[in-house]
């Protein structure tokens, strides 16, 4: 049921983890729906240089985690930002299509991070 | 049942002697179907499946004692088969009860007869849970309905082959059996009709099954059916062998695995049901971890039954959506072997560490420093 990208990434997930004194962090879901990801960004110069995931969910919940995490490391804060759950889903050849709603959130986490860390930077400055 | 696709291709319904040889076929599946639970050939109406069973028996039965009643008994327990069935009789007129059950998945007996009305003209109960193999107290539920002069059914789709099912002890008037369940065929079950037990026909066009279910007969099914219901009954003492590797496996799974909970009742359970929560984790990684690992299982996550709630049976037992999410259940088989549990016992504790350290719900409820201290405070 799943491509063989996506039992990569769930078997071998990229950057898992919590990053220590993280510059953003974001989360998404809730334990009800059965779902939760949370992102931790470290930024140097408008460019993300360690991001690191943690995830509660099922096998789409922790390779769209596990790519998102790969695609965003050493992108500029915008390049970042432009990343669609669609984009995630395409890396990783695809999700079954009841999958792509509820498990296909990582970019959404991965944004919220970001404005997290544009929040603090902004409050800073 | 490849005789019945070669040899016996015959109608049984026609006078020519391919249809007699067909014929005899059908009715000796019928009498070995009818010995595993204790009833009469005649008593026997075979269908498609346990679903059709359970159709036929719960809206033929309400259809055609419609006159006396309009009231229905059931658990929010039961397989959709009966749940939907039971919805449509609701928009049709009727009124369905659905009986609560108890944290570890039974029905209370007093429940059941503080629920019973006048004009209740039906009571519809499983013998075994699917998902947490719970036993329901079947006998002494009939004995009730039969004092109250009510019909009876239990889908014992999931009893039938595993525990002893008789149709007389249990005081049933209709019970549910398919026959992929008992090692046979798929696409073929029947319906235990008691003599005297109205149920009018859900399809139409024949007179076959004593007019109940109309339709040239699934032969080759059918026969195929029997000759598991045979060997069903003559297996029945080894199935009771499987408790010892049922427990086996609880006992290891909850001494290995910290934050782990048995689903369902620790002893009233069939021999071939194990259901546990793995707290902090979703049930659909857990199984693929384990598929990867050769070990088939399934899990009440919502993920894994397509739609956005996890099992309804774990919910109407007061288990939170959250481990719920995290169930998993696992099926022994006669082909089992404890060198199989002890594989199980070493594999998952490895497979639910990894998935703990990926999960962000573990490490911080562990550390005291949650901000989203959600997870429910169940157990």
């Amino acid at each position: 049921m799943y491509s063989e990208k996506v039992m990569d990434h769930f078997t071998n997930p990229r950057n898992v983890g919590e990053l220590e004194n993280a510059d953003g962090i974001g989360e998404i879901g809730n334990p009800t729906c059965g779902d939760i990801m949370r992102i931790s960004i470290k930024v140097e110069d408008n460019i993300i240089t360690d991001i690191k995931f943690k995830t509660f969910g099922c096998g789409a919940a922790i390779a769209t985690s596990s790519m998102v995490t790969e695609m965003a490391k050493g992108k500029t804060l915008e390049e970042a930002r432009a990343i669609t759950n669609k984009n995630v889903a395409e890396a990783l050849d695809g999700l079954p299509p009841n999958k792509m709603h509820c498990s296909n959130l990582a970019a959404d986490a991965l944004r919220l991070a970001i404005d997290n860390y544009l929040a603090k930077a902004g409050q800073a400055g | 049942m490849t005789v019945a696709m070669t040899e016996n291709f015959g109608n049984p319904s026609s006078v020519h002697s391919f249809g007699s040889a067909a014929k005899k076929a059908l009715e000796e599946a019928r009498e070995q179907v009818a010995q595993l639970i204790g009833a009469q050939p005649s008593e026997i109406v075979f269908t498609s499946g346990g679903t059709e069973a359970d159709n036929l028996a719960v809206v033929g039965a309400a259809m055609a004692n419609s006159k006396k009643g309009k009231h229905i008994i059931t658990s929010s327990i039961e397989h959709h088969a009966i749940l939907d069935s039971c919805k449509w009789l609701a928009k049709n007129g009727f009124e369905v009860t659905y009986l609560p059950v108890t944290s570890e998945g039974l029905v209370r007996v007093e429940d059941l007869a503080a629920a019973i009305r006048e004009d209740t003209i039906l009571i519809s109960i499983m013998h075994v849970n699917n998902e947490v193999g719970t036993i329901q107290p079947i006998a002494e539920i009939g004995k009730i309905a039969r004092e109250r002069g009510i019909i009876f059914h239990s889908d014992a789709v999931q009893s039938v082959g595993k525990i002893p099912v008789d149709v007389n002890e249990l005081q049933v008037d209709l019970l549910s059996v398919s026959a992929h369940k008992i090692y046979g065929p798929k696409g073929v079950g029947c319906l235990y009709i008691r003599k005297g037990t109205r149920v009018e026909p859900r399809s139409f066009g024949g007179g076959q099954e004593r007019k109940r279910r109309p339709g040239t007969e699934n032969l080759p099914g059918i026969v195929g059916f029997g000759k598991a219901a045979e060997l069903a009954r003559i297996n029945l003492p080894e199935e009771q062998k499987l408790i010892t590797l049922r427990d086996k496996l609880i006992d290891g799974l909850l001494e290995r695995i910290p934050d782990c909970q048995l689903n369902g009742h620790r002893y009233q359970r069939v021999p071939t049901n194990v259901n546990v929560s793995i707290r902090y984790l979703e049930g659909e990684a857990l199984l693929l971890s384990l598929d990867l690992k050769g070990i088939a299982a399934s899990s009440g996550s919502a993920c894994t039954s397509g739609s956005l709630d996890p099992s309804h049976v774990l919910l109407a037992m007061g288990i939170c959506h959250e481990i719920a999410h995290g169930s998993l259940r696992m099926t022994l088989g006669r082909d089992n072997t404890e060198e199989d549990i002890d594989y199980v016992l070493e594999e998952l504790p490895i497979i639910v560490d990894r998935l703990r350290k990926m999960s962000p719900l573990y490490c911080c409820e562990k550390a005291g420093q949650c901000e989203t201290k959600e997870m429910c405070q169940h157990v």
